[in-house]
């Protein structure tokens, strides 16, 4: 296996930034989207202290499910056109195009969280007990869990047709699960069980701490590690998938 | 020692099911341009995918600048533009161009020597998505001349140029053989294998002939090369 070189993903990076740069709506789509949704649920609930309990999870799960949509769908095209393969008959390892992917997403990620961040504690009324760069540093993360997801899944779907379909199926049920519907706990013991096995549950679980208390304990640790961990365990199962060698 | 850039030794490659590769043996000497000629669907880019080493091969031996086919230290010293561009099309030439040659660690300089030498420099700044058939396949070509590789491979490079600009690509390639690179191009226009110093004829997945556009005349007695290429599929199928 090729080793990394730095050099070779910074330059990834700043390829998809550049790619970016020239889509001028995708980027403003991908940055100010979260802030709408969350902006939207406000006034659906017309009510504060049910927006306060809703919006941590969501200042998760929206930034996850927009990156994972956009770079399944980015990578699957770098597969189907040939640019995939080309890169492969060059110098360049397997992680230095995920590490390059992740990075240039997680930068957008940053500015994606902060808006939504800022936009809901200073006008739709968030209150925040913990600190507010703990809960916007964990959504970072959870973003980055969702693009890391997105490239591990884009390697399943042959069109962009189906990448779009992996949303609902990869998405949706970590949502469903995650905690924001009804809590954890008080769900059947076997969607607890499956909910346990899912990256998304932990992300929430500690944003929903930050957002309660100031305290940092094992607890938010432990489930900030397995966030990490999960989206390193991505990165590394979405190398595996590309082949230098195909059909 | 060997002379020769590739050694090709009984390839065999099977995709979807079927033999597109038949047993191939051949041999590409090193500073020149050879083509690789033969109707589509025979088996050309195949063994171009083959010889860059990302096509799963059933068996055979293919040798590239002394290393299996493949290799790792191969990577920076083969340069493969393959038949549909393979560039970013929301980005500009030079964009993608630098994104490429920091892969391949190639000199800074390098960008503006191969877009120059694509004769694409009023496009330099243009996004590819944007570029005209033939510009695009030219700034596909662009990157494989990249950090200067000892072996070009080259799937239809010419297609949808005009004679022009085709001709212009064609002195390219001789100059670039002159300097010592070894080039294989693949084409299936029969008037660009006189260009060529020898040829590689393929059909069905086997190899036909492997002459000198000289040879090749002489053996099947036609001066065109297009008509010397049917006699020779003529002959062999009686």
């Amino acid at each position: 296996m090729t080793v990394m070189n730095p050099a070779i993903t910074l330059a990834t990076t700043r390829r998809i930034l550049t790619q970016l740069r020239h889509d001028h709506r995708t980027l403003a789509l991908m940055i100010i989207m979260p802030s709408v949704l969350l902006t939207l649920l406000r006034y659906v609930f017309n009510d504060e202290q049910m927006f306060n309990r809703a919006a941590p999870a969501l200042l998760a799960v929206f930034p996850f499910a927009i990156m994972f949509i956009v770079t399944s769908i980015t990578t699957l095209r770098e597969r189907t056109t040939a640019t995939l393969e080309r890169l492969m008959t060059m110098p360049l390892a397997k992680l230095d195009l995920l590490f390059g992917y992740a990075i240039a997403f997680g930068l957008i990620a940053i500015v994606q969280v902060a808006v939504a961040t800022t936009v809901s504690v200073s006008w739709l009324g968030l209150s925040i007990t913990g600190s507010v760069w703990l809960l916007g540093a964990i959504a970072v993360l959870d973003a980055l869990l969702g693009a890391a997801l997105g490239l591990f899944a884009s390697a399943f779907a042959r069109t962009e047709f189906q990448a779009v379909q992996f949303m609902p199926a990869f998405v949706m049920p970590q949502v469903l699960l995650c905690g924001l519907f009804s809590p954890r706990e008080e769900m059947a013991t076997v969607l607890d069980w499956i909910s346990d096995v899912m990256p998304l549950s932990y992300a929430v679980d500690a944003l929903t701490q930050v957002t309660h208390s100031t305290e940092v304990d094992g607890t938010l640790v432990k489930n900030l590690l397995i966030v990490a961990g999960c989206t390193l365990a991505a990165l590394v199962l979405g190398a595996a998938t590309l082949r230098r060698r195909t059909p | 020692m060997t002379n020769s850039a590739v050694v090709v030794n009984d390839l065999r490659v099977k995709r979807g099911g079927r033999d597109v590769l038949k047993g191939i043996t051949c041999e590409i000497p090193r500073g020149t341009v050879t083509g690789l000629l033969g109707p589509s669907g025979c088996g050309k880019t195949t063994l171009m995918r083959s010889l860059v080493g990302v096509q799963i091969v059933e068996g055979g031996e293919i040798t590239v600048l002394g290393r299996p086919a493949g290799h790792k230290d191969l990577r920076s010293r083969i340069g493969y533009a393959t038949q549909n561009p393979a560039v970013y099309p929301d980005i500009t030439v030079t964009e993608a161009l630098t994104y490429f040659a920091s892969v391949l660690r190639a000199p800074a300089d390098d960008v503006a020597r191969v877009i120059n030498e694509v004769d694409l420099t009023s496009h330099a700044d243009a996004i590819i998505g944007q570029l005209s058939g033939g510009q695009l396949s030219r700034a596909n070509l662009a990157v494989a001349l990249l950090g200067s590789p000892e072996l070009l491979i080259l799937d239809e490079p010419t297609v949808g140029l005009d004679p022009v600009l085709r001709d212009e690509l064609w002195e390219l390639f001789t100059g670039l053989a002159e300097r010592g690179v070894t080039l294989l191009v693949s084409s299936h226009v029969m008037d660009e294998a006189s260009r060529c110093a020898h040829l590689l004829l393929l059909r069905e997945g086997e190899l036909l002939a492997a002459h000198s556009p000289a040879e090749l005349r002489e053996n099947t007695g036609e001066a065109d090369l297009e008509r010397a290429f049917l006699r020779l599929i003529k002959d062999t199928v009686r």
